[in-house]
């Protein structure tokens, strides 16, 4: 029979760090808190690991494998269970959230060793685990909904990791307010689940709606619920129109953005479209929708990375457009593609986020790309590990991101040809910025400043043996920007650099795992390859022809494939050409298509837009109709006036209490001739 | 037979007299002797009701009143006097001192 494997335990090893590290931290020497904060995401990892060994075991049949910890609430025939659940899809994220989640871990050790609150940092970064372990594993929507917010908290949290920086605060308070804007979506569709099924039990619901015939013609609540889904993963995993927020969120530090807003957190989107895919395949309009977000977010992102020059904002809007990717292969119904692009982007964009992070704190805290170049030689393990990565992105044949993002192109050219366009013109964009990122940053000539000035004094090897904070300065408690300013561009240390070797073996490897098997082994959690085909509106119905002419088809899918890697080498070519060979070209190009340079740089003007459309009139009716309106003036002045209205009365009144014997008497006597009249009054009534 | 109004009226009389007085006066012996006129205003009601209706509860409670009243003034009496041998007035706008 099946094992206990004891599902509740995953989650609560990353809270007893957040609880100890939060409540005790502040006592705790910087190694201690590190060894509580590795210890139990460690643990977390070994203890995902035994669960996957285990996992063969469980028989097929009764998968999900349900935990139930307890009833959380039950009204009349609605109940949930806080209940975990594990099958194919929630082991592949656990494995990712856990795995990447411990490397980066380790590496913020290294990264964070001196920044004030460290404690916090880490305390944070576990209840990210907490939450984020809480929504793969949840076994109905409820308390996926909880990690979903929780894991929003923590990003929140996070952001504002240097919350004394103006910047930084408002960063997170824009994750937090677009999130809201997402998160109500997820609630009104948890709502519709609930009023239809009357249950948010991934099994029951996706039983009701599977005995449901799809909505091809017209759109009915469940059309209404896939896209209300879809807000909500729009907001958290930053699709168009809810994607401004990721970029700001790189106030954060950069393990942060390595984990949160690159590896994990922002697709847990996908993973819900994709652990809704029944939902969705009974909506094809909004499998529709879902396909042209990814496909324009993809898109658009990539046409703004183009012209970044901070190196993690290039990051950020590659993320978005990594994501869009994950979306196509959602909307396409290619839900196994896109974990597969999820799992492999989270090794490889992890991998980017943290090479990044050991450039910016080689040179002391630089972000401007414009202002690096010719580091290769000076951190070379950076370096290799940062340009494997790159070439995961590119789609270079052999490494992971080519496997994952040919395969999301090949379902995409079987769905509509345009979506592969589109998406191929992308990769050939996502490789030119990535190349341009690399090239800018490691080839060529230092443009840094040679004697910029320090943050304190000589470091070489960062803080990896013990005993070391002797020695270091206190700290404030947030010190400004990052304070790893050092006496010349160093490699980092190995607690830094080990994880950059493994993500970066694992952006090698992560695609040899297998395009062709990821997909079956995810088959019973995301429905079968193919199914869509059935779906009349979502294409052009090419896959139906797929058992019939197989060897057509995979002379087509090398066809595509060798596009779509002449794509990025193109990409390539061209990156080289403009900021290695002719260094002087960009800003002519720039200056010859001014009017389109202005409108990326600027990254279209979706911030001020927004910021016109919807911040200002809102700030400005709560300004001057809710706070000085209705607050200030009705209820301030309701309840000023009264309390101004009592005291004067109580003023008039309390000069009877005088005290003189005489003047009660005659009020006791007037008041009794007052009786004494009524009385006669009613009498002759 | 002296109708009932006129027991009445004079009642009245009296017990708006002691209020009066009451009110009025500043003497605490005048003040005393004013609540006894209400309490002499209201016992004559009591008997004329009692006489009127042949009920003994009127003459009964009249009663009562006297012993009270008596209670009362031996006790009040008392009072006037340590008021008046520590304050060397009967004035009773000077007896303020628990006032605030």
């Amino acid at each position: 029979m099946t094992e206990n494997l004891h599902l509740w335990i995953l989650p609560l090893l990353p809270l007893t760090g957040a609880a100890i590290n939060g409540l005790f931290g502040k006592r705790f020497s910087r190694s201690m808190v590190a060894s509580v904060g590795l210890t139990f995401a460690g643990a977390a990892f070994v203890w995902a690991l035994w669960v996957a060994s285990r996992f063969s075991s469980l028989p097929r049949l009764s998968l999900p494998y349900v935990v139930t910890v307890t009833t959380w609430l039950r009204s009349g025939s609605f109940q949930a269970d806080y209940a975990f659940a594990l099958d194919q899809l929630s082991l592949v994220m656990l494995l990712v959230v856990t795995g990447v989640g411990f490397l980066i871990h380790i590496y913020s050790v290294g990264y964070m060793w001196e920044e004030g609150g460290f404690y916090r940092f880490f305390s944070y970064l576990n209840l990210f685990m907490f939450f984020m372990l809480t929504l793969v594993l949840g076994s109905n929507y409820l308390v996926m909904f909880v990690g979903w917010e929780g894991v929003g908290l923590a990003s929140y949290l996070l952001i504002g990791f240097y919350f004394t920086r103006d910047s930084a605060a408002s960063a997170g308070k824009k994750a937090f307010i677009v999130n809201r804007i997402g998160d109500f979506g997820f609630l009104i569709a948890l709502f519709l689940m609930i009023q239809h099924f009357g249950t948010l039990d991934f099994g029951k619901v996706f039983n009701a709606t599977q005995a449901l015939p799809a909505e091809t013609s017209g759109a009915g609540f469940l059309t209404a619920i896939a896209l209300l889904l879809m807000l909500g993963a729009c907001g958290k995993s930053a699709q168009i129109p809810l994607y401004v927020w990721l970029p700001d969120a790189m106030e954060g530090p950069t393990p942060v953005s390595a984990l949160i807003h690159a590896a994990t957190m922002v697709t847990a989107g996908v993973y819900m479209v994709a652990r809704s895919h029944i939902i969705f395949e009974h909506a094809p309009s909004a499998m529709i929708v879902v396909a042209i977000i990814g496909i324009l977010t993809a898109f658009f992102a990539a046409t703004i990375g183009i012209a970044q020059t901070d190196i993690k904002k290039v990051l950020a809007y590659s993320t978005v457009s990594q994501l869009g990717y994950m979306f196509l292969a959602c909307g396409v119904g290619a839900f196994s593609a896109g974990i597969f692009h999820l799992m492999t982007h989270a090794f490889f964009k992890g991998l980017l986020f943290l090479a990044a992070g050991s450039v910016i704190h080689a040179i002391g805290g630089e972000q401007d790309m414009r202002k690096m170049g010719g580091l290769w030689k000076k951190i070379p393990w950076t370096w290799i590990t940062m340009l494997i990565a790159t070439c995961a992105i590119a789609g270079i044949p052999g490494l992971s991101g080519f496997f994952s993002k040919d395969e999301i192109l090949w379902r995409a050219y079987q769905a509509n040809w345009a979506y592969w366009f589109v998406g191929v013109f992308t990769a050939f964009l996502t490789s030119f910025y990535m190349f341009r990122l690399m090239f800018l940053t490691f080839a060529g000539e230092y443009r840094g400043a040679a004697g910029a000035p320090h943050g304190h004094e000589e470091h070489a090897g960062h803080g990896t043996h013990l005993g070391r904070e002797e020695i270091l300065p206190a700290q404030a408690p947030a010190p400004h920007g990052h304070g790893h300013g050092s006496g010349g561009i160093h490699e980092s240390s190995w607690v830094m650099l080990g994880p950059l070797v493994v993500l970066a073996l694992l952006s090698i490897a992560g695609g040899w795992i297998g395009a062709n098997r990821f997909e079956h082994f995810l088959e019973p959690a995301t429905g079968t390859v193919g199914a869509l085909a059935a779906e009349p509106s979502t294409g052009t119905a090419e896959p139906a022809t797929l058992p019939a002419a197989p060897a057509e088809e995979h002379g087509n899918e090398r066809l595509m494939t060798g596009i779509s890697v002449a794509a990025g080498l193109l990409g390539l070519g061209l990156a080289y050409l403009l900021y290695s060979a002719k260094p002087g070209l960009p800003d002519r190009i720039a200056d010859a298509l001014h009017a389109l340079y202005t409108a990326v740089a600027n990254k279209y003007w979706v911030d001020e837009m927004y910021a016109t459309l919807f911040v200002k009139p809102l700030v400005g009716i709560s300004t001057f109709v809710f706070w000085r309106g209705v607050d200030q003036t009705l209820i301030d002045g309701t309840l000023n006036g009264g309390a101004a209205g009592a005291r004067e009365l109580s003023d008039e009144v309390r000069h009877m209490e005088s005290g003189n014997l005489r003047s009660y008497a005659g009020w006791i006597a007037i008041g009794a001739a007052c009786v004494l009249a009524y009385m006669i009054w009613v009498g002759t009534r | 037979m002296v109708p009932l109004s006129y027991y009445l009226v004079l009642s009245a009389i009296l017990f708006a007299c002691g209020v009066t007085g009451f009110l009025i006066k500043r003497n605490i012996i005048t003040i005393f002797m004013s609540i006894e006129l209400m309490l002499n205003g209201v016992n004559l009601s009591f008997v004329a009701f009692a006489a009127q209706w042949h009920n003994l509860s009127g003459q009964v409670f009249v009663f009562f009143v006297m012993v009270v009243a008596a209670a009362e003034a031996a006790v009040g009496l008392a009072i006037i006097i340590a008021v008046f041998r520590t304050r060397e007035t009967l004035n009773i706008d000077q007896v303020n001192l628990l006032k605030l």
